[in-house]
């Protein structure tokens, strides 16, 4: 073997580097064509005007980017988007760590427990939507019915600006603690239970353990669940479909969802490629933070 | 601080017993309220009769108004589809990145993962207008092609191949295998449990997907279950709040089930595709 011939070896090495090539170049292809492909081709189109029938896309420049920074819409539906996960991440996560410290002691009925806790992440949101909407329904929904027992007056919980928002940001928090309750569990189940004897005697309350010892020995799985968290805010906008249509009055509007209602119902491509583009630099952003972080990781061999 | 040390440990038992209990049945409480609406009549469900008896006629009405079975086939259809595609192809990219050493190899895989956040969700408009060109508006294919060289797929099989030892491939190439071989024959059958798992989610993501199949089908004949549920349900279509529910019930029952009998095996699989 030692005394393989230099261009032995260089032949070798090109081989290699011909079948790496071959082997990732179907799922490089499709990448190309629906991720980076369409990521340019939003770009692009974000740079034209609106066809119409009378007149051809020409070129604009940024203007559609300078129009969406006049729409009072354009600001209202990142102020909601940023509300949404101003919200939801921090309340879905902290949810989803006391599910799983309760969900990680014996607890009587554990397995109930931890189904229930679970059961909402196997729902489609669209499903879950339909659910929510009977508890949401103005004087006979489920809500209404128990702070009527209360003598409170119904309140139309999806059709009015102040709690549109809310609403939709409940049934995220309710569909994602669940999931991240999983990666807390896990990361429980690992913690020697040494540490929790040792805190004891030291005469540590529980909060005390809990703030000293259990959240930072947690936090690598609080920074991943947090990435996911981050994009879910992006992502997770089924319901509105269902619940809100993003009204009243753009009340509960958000960004996925109004590029949608840009794109299909409105028309306007250009715009709706604007949008793409905005929320596509500010993934970029986290991709780029969260790729200092991987880089160990890619690097450990 | 030491006031809290000293709480009776019964005491804190049972504290956390109840709050985990409230806490668990209002997270079970939308089920359980659509699962109890979907028995009773129309008019028992909205008047919040308890009593009231109960009735399957809802899931007839509900069956006979859409065409499920359809949905329930194309659904089906979907995620076999969607999953062959990414085992296919994530094994390909997933061996050559782990395996193989070629030039760009870095530079390319940083490319593969900056797909984890440019979402297809975030490009359905451009994806709708390239699906379009290659004719895959209202297809299966087209709903599931831009899902199937998944950079999550990629990454975790590249991870998988890479805690194979050598001494395996090793022993392959003494008794004559090629690369084909090696990784039928070695690497994807080590990497039997993050098949397993990346398939579970998989499943799980596209049965319950929504946003892009609405946006690239338009017939019955294509329309997985979320999108018929939402036309379905929808609030002008006036179907009422039992029927809704039990309709409703139709399309989880397959996959709430399936969690229920293999909850442990779907929890794994969470948490083995989760840790990137």
């Amino acid at each position: 073997m030692t005394q393989t011939p230099e261009h032995d070896r260089s032949h070798d090495r090109r081989r290699m580097a011909l079948y790496g090539w071959m082997l990732a170049s179907p799922a490089l292809i499709l990448l190309t064509v629906f991720a980076f492909l369409p990521a340019g081709h939003a770009l692009w189109q974000s740079l034209f005007t609106r066809a119409t029938s009378r007149r051809p896309a020409r070129f604009a420049g940024l203007d559609n980017y300078t129009y969406l920074f006049d729409d009072p819409t354009f600001w209202k539906v990142v102020h909601n988007n940023l509300v949404y996960a101003a919200v939801t991440i921090p309340a879905s996560i902290a949810i989803a760590l006391v599910m799983a410290l309760w969900a990680n002691q014996a607890l009587r009925g554990r397995a109930f427990l931890r189904t229930a806790f679970f059961v909402p992440t196997m729902l489609p949101m669209i499903a879950a939507a339909n659910l929510w909407l009977f508890f949401y329904t103005p004087d006979i929904g489920l809500i209404d019915r128990i702070t009527g027992l209360f003598g409170a007056a119904p309140v139309n919980w999806l059709g009015q600006p102040d709690t549109a928002l809310w609403a939709v940001i409940a049934v995220s928090v309710w569909k994602e603690a669940g999931f991240f309750m999983v990666f807390y569990l896990a990361a429980l189940q690992t913690i020697p239970p040494d540490l929790r004897e040792a805190a004891t005697i030291e005469g540590a309350s529980r909060a005390t353990y809990l703030r000293r010892v259990l959240l930072p020995l947690l936090m690598p799985t609080t920074l991943f669940i947090l990435v996911n968290a981050l994009i879910n805010s992006v992502k997770l906008i089924d319901h509105l479909f269902i619940l809100t249509k993003g009204g009243p009055d753009n009340a509960s509007k958000l960004l996925l969802y109004w590029i949608w209602e840009t794109a299909f119902s409105y028309f306007d491509r250009p715009a709706a490629a604007a949008l793409t583009c905005l929320v596509l630099l500010v993934l970029g952003l986290l991709a780029v933070a969260q790729f200092r972080g991987l880089d160990r990781r890619i690097h450990y061999r | 601080m030491t006031a809290r040390a000293l709480t009776p440990p019964a005491l804190t038992l049972t504290l956390d017993t109840l709050g985990a209990w409230v806490l668990a049945l209002v997270w079970i409480a939308p089920l359980a309220f659509a699962a109890w609406a979907a028995v009773h009549s129309p008019t028992d469900a909205v008047g919040f009769r308890l009593a009231a008896p109960l009735t399957l006629s809802n899931f007839a009405t509900a069956w006979e108004g859409t065409p499920w079975l359809r949905y329930f086939l194309n659904s089906f259809a979907l995620v076999s589809t969607v999953l062959a595609g990414q085992f296919l192809l994530c094994t390909l990219a997933g061996f050559a990145f782990a395996r193989f050493a070629f030039p760009g190899r870095e530079l390319v895989f940083y490319a593969v993962l900056l797909q984890l956040f440019i979402l297809p969700e975030v490009l359905i408009v451009d994806n709708y207008a390239i699906a379009s060109a290659l004719g895959l508006f209202d297809t299966i294919l087209g709903i599931g092609l831009p899902y199937m060289a998944s950079a999550f797929g990629i990454f975790l099989m590249r991870q998988a191949f890479r805690q194979v030892p050598a001494e395996l491939e090793e022993a392959a190439r003494i008794e004559g295998c090629g690369w084909a071989g090696v990784l039928w024959r070695v690497y994807i059958p080590a990497a039997k449990p993050t098949y397993l798992a990346y398939a579970l989610v998989s499943v799980a993501t596209h049965w319950n997907n929504f946003l892009w199949p609405l946006v690239i089908t338009n017939s019955a004949e294509t329309r997985p279950l979320t999108v018929g549920l939402s036309l379905f349900a929808a609030p002008e279509s006036g179907v009422n709040i039992a029927v809704i529910s039990a309709a409703t019930l139709m399309t989880v029952a397959p996959l709430v089930l399936a969690f229920v009998i293999f909850q442990r095996q779907f929890i794994q699989a969470f948490l083995r595709a989760g840790i990137r």
